[in-house]
């Protein structure tokens, strides 16, 4: 007899792992499904990894208001997963008197919402808290709520909380046919394999739309909007002090400087609507429009400053998010059109989720006991030196540096692996190694090594981000490279 | 200073060419107390993945390759008592007064050194620098790590190879594929005549009926899990685009070589001021900085075309500590 979860997630994004840890404080059984190799690997590892106040928001929206209590609880979330989140605090700048009443608007609309601390700073406050900014910036609303985080580190880690309290997580599980039959959900994978659930949960990011048509569902379509990103080197990390956001448009909240968990800045993203799900190439466009468009925020950021770049592309399906549970389908709920701020609001999106499944026949009974702490994985490279001395001196091989850029270790490629790391991608979200200023050009051997070693795996099947993504060639004698860092065997 | 700090001479930051060279000289030169540390689990450095020939032509007048060259240091380093090693110590700090923070499996050590010469190497220049816009598919291969992968683990990046800008890594790395039986569709550089040796185009690209194309650029990345094709522009003399000149080259591999950069992120810890264009020490003279007692050789202070005038130059930063100690009169 298969095995019957309560609750099938369709999606290894942060939206789909929220959902999936936020569940697991009950006494169900949930089973997530993601089509890649490896958690993150879709919307939610490339965008800005703001966690927005509510700002720019419609004042009514169901992504403002999830925005607002997302921003809230994800201070609660990051100390307990042991993610790291900074409050920064962002500034809206205006250039022109004309556009005064344009801010005082959203400062109104966010104010409605319930962001907290909104105030008005003027040229004179702007000089003293953010020297590099343009001097002819007019006045700021200022929101200090604003915050960052890795974004693909909290999907990690959501997920391994959540496997700690007892979900499962099967990966390389494109989700290809749905059925309903006796109350119960059939899901179908491309490779063959078919889960059973009571309910069903739809948080396939860009692939939202394709997923619920597999329900017959076909009202949803997600229209993606690419965001070019360009990564600065980290010897610019005190750039700003703060978020720089220009004026909000229509589609999107503008071009921005950012500062990201990991000290780089960033510039970006740009928006640009495709048709292509899988279009992730930046362009001398994008480029060319982000550095015009910070360079009149921040005047002294340079092409040169550039150490890396991506593009994401947003899940867009209209104005809203879809957060719905699908009365012609029973048991299955809509989290889809995660458009920003999903990231910020994913928290407030899978508390809405459990709702909803309560309120349609799931019953919730919490666990006597849960797990709401994990515990950090060990980087050299946030340590004090005196307290990485101590380490090295207790686990020898957390002084053998592999990552000689970004400071990473043996043992931290290894944690990560034992933690669920099967890519090289998998590692450098985790560890940080290969993302440093010479992008693997030293580490990715030794990295591939770790991998193989760990994973019993040949090197021809270790991937930058699974599978047609192979770094060398099968057909050749691979003695050299198996005789060494081995493992005692 | 603390008390579990060791003090030596001379210390020197990394053991390929240069720090072996600069080693040797400074003992030649009666430093009787020289420490080399090493990053890695060998000494050679860069030369333990360049199994071509070509080195030595001046210093030994002999044709060798890589690892043979460095041989010749690592066993005259050995007959020197005044020089220990200490490999897979990875110095991770330094100070203005010359304390070094090293990293070992199993410990953290502190070092004082009198003299300090940092012959850390370069690393290349990434596709992410020029930047190449595009995809980002497996397959783009830093050319240097093209040939560790095939000179030093064995094994075959890819089979339908784009190199990008026409170094001698590139020019090498080329050859090396061809050898390796895969074909090598293009060299691509932008500027009207090739970066690299004149010997090195024509033994590793006319030799080998490789296609140059000089004042052409690549644009393009494409392939979503690995690299498909790029794709490829003519430039102007002042490198803008030719419109209607762009084509595409079909490929697996994409092999970027498009220059190095010295590694002196410790000296900049320190504060010593850089020249932020090359990353090189603004420097009185050669293998100096603007701090007493502290040198830079090989490529971490210029970048060199050949690892014999790595040496040359390396032997006279052994000869400046070993100087400099005498006027401290050590
Ligand atoms: C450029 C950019 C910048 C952004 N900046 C911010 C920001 O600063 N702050 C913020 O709050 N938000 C931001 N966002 C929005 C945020 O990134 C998204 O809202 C969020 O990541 C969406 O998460 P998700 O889980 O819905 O989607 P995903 O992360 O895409 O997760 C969906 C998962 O489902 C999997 N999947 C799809 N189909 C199937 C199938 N058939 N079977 C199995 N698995 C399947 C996919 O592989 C994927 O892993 C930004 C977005 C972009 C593009
Ligand atoms: C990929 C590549 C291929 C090349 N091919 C050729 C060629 O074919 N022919 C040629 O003539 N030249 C070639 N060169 C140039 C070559 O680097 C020089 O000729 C010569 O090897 C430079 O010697 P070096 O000692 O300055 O640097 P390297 O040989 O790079 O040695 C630097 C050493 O310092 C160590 N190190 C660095 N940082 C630290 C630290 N913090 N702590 C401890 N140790 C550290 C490194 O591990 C390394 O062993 C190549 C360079 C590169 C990058």
């Amino acid at each position: 007899m298969k095995k019957t979860y309560d609750v099938i997630i369709i999606g290894g994004g942060v939206v789909g792992t929220s959902i999936a840890r936020e569940l697991s404080r009950f006494t169900l059984s949930v089973a997530l499904l993601e089509k890649e190799a490896e958690l993150a690997f879709g919307v939610s590892k490339s965008n800005s990894g703001i966690i927005h106040p509510g700002t720019q928001n419609p004042p009514f929206s169901l992504k403002g208001r999830l925005c607002v209590e997302g921003n809230r609880l994800m201070r609660t979330w990051a100390r307990e997963l042991g993610v790291h989140f900074v409050e920064v605090g962002e500034c809206i700048l205006i250039f022109e008197e004309k556009e005064r009443a344009a801010l005082l608007q959203i400062k109104a609309d966010a104010e409605s919402l319930g962001v907290p601390g909104l105030r008005l700073v003027d040229r004179a406050w702007l000089r003293d808290h953010e020297p590099n900014v343009n001097p002819e910036a007019l006045a700021a609303l200022y929101a200090p709520s604003a915050g960052i985080i890795s974004p693909y580190r909290l999907v990690y880690d959501l997920a391994e909380n959540a496997v700690r309290n007892g979900a499962e997580i099967f990966l390389e599980q494109k989700v290809v046919s749905l059925r309903k039959e006796n109350n119960l959900f059939w899901v179908g994978t491309e490779s063959g394999e078919s889960f059973q659930s009571r309910f069903l949960i739809n948080a396939a990011g860009l692939f939202a739309d394709e997923v619920a048509r597999l329900a017959g569902i076909h009202d949803i379509t997600i229209r993606p909007r690419k965001g070019e990103e360009y990564l600065l080197d980290k010897k610019r990390e005190n750039l700003t002090r703060h978020l720089l956001f220009p004026l909000p448009t229509k589609t999107s909240k503008g071009i921005l400087v950012i500062k990201t968990a990991d000290g780089n800045p960033m510039v970006g993203p740009t928006a640009r609507p495709t048709d292509d799900k899988e279009d992730l190439a930046t362009t001398d466009q994008g480029l060319q429009e982000v550095l015009a468009a910070v360079q009149k925020m921040v005047p002294s950021i340079r092409r040169e400053d550039i150490i890396a770049y991506f593009a994401g592309l947003r899940p867009v399906a209209g104005d809203d998010f879809i957060l719905r549970h699908e009365h012609g389908v029973p048991g299955m709920i809509q989290a889809a059109g995660m458009q920003s701020p999903g990231l910020t609001a994913a928290p407030a999106v899978a508390r809405c989720v459990c709702s909803l499944l309560a309120k349609n026949g799931l019953a919730l009974r919490r666990k006597w006991f849960f797990h709401r702490h994990r515990k950090a994985a060990r980087h050299l490279f946030t340590l004090p030196l005196g307290q990485a001395g101590k380490l090295i001196r207790r686990h020898p091989p957390y002084g053998d540096i592999v990552c000689r850029c970004e400071m990473v270790s043996a043992q931290e490629v290894r944690d990560a692996v034992h933690r669920g790391a099967r890519t090289l991608d998998g590692i450098k979200f985790r560890t940080r190694a290969q993302a440093g200023r010479c992008h693997g050009g030293f580490c990715t051997t030794r990295i591939m090594k770790i991998l193989a070693a760990e994973l019993n795996l040949p090197p021809e099947k270790i991937s930058k981000r699974g599978p047609g993504s192979e770094i060398v060639m099968a057909d050749r004698d691979t003695g050299v490279f198996e005789a060494k860092d081995q493992h005692e065997e | 200073m603390k008390n579990n700090t060791v003090q030596h001479d001379c210390i020197i930051v990394g053991g390929g060419p240069a720090g072996m060279a600069a080693a040797l000289e400074a003992a030649a030169q009666g430093v009787k107390d020289i420490l080399l540390l090493e990053r890695d689990q060998y000494l050679g450095g860069i030369l333990n993945q360049c199994i071509h020939t070509g080195f030595g032509l001046h210093q030994f007048q002999a044709d060798l390759t890589g690892p043979e060259f460095s041989a010749r240091y690592i066993q005259r380093l050995h007959e020197t008592p005044q020089i220990r090693v200490s490999l897979q110590t990875f110095v991770v700090r330094l100070t203005p007064d010359k304390i070094l923070t090293c990293i070992k499996p199993g410990r953290m050590l502190t070092l004082a050194a009198k003299a300090l010469i940092l012959c850390t190497g370069c690393r290349e220049r990434t596709r992410e620098m020029i930047p190449i816009p595009g995809t980002r598919p497996a397959g783009v291969f830093p050319a240097g790590l093209a040939q560790k992968l095939i000179n030093m683990e064995g094994l075959l990046p890819g089979k339908e190879v784009v190199v990008i800008g026409s170094g001698d890594i590139g020019l090498i790395m080329a050859r090396r594929f061809s050898l390796e039986g895969a074909r090598v569709r293009a060299v691509i550089e932008i500027l009207p005549q090739s970066r690299g040796l004149a010997r090195n185009v024509v033994q590793c690209l006319e030799d080998f009926d490789i296609p140059l194309y000089l004042q052409h650029r690549v644009a393009c990345l494409y392939g979503r899990q690995r690299v498909e094709k790029v794709k490829v522009v003519r430039v102007d003399d002042s490198l803008r685009d030719l419109p209607g000149t762009a084509f595409f080259l079909p490929c697996d591999t994409v092999l970027v070589s498009v220059g190095l950069i010295p590694e002196n992120e410790l000296i900049e810890m320190a504060g010593v001021p850089l020249d932020p264009r090359t990353n090189t020490p603004v420097s009185p003279g050669i293998n100096q900085t603007s701090f007493p007692g502290l040198f830079v050789s090989g490529n971490a202070f210029r970048i060199y075309d050949l690892v014999d005038s790595v040496v040359r130059d390396s032997a006279c930063a052994g000869r400046q500590a070993a100087e400099y100690l005498r006027g401290l009169g050590t």
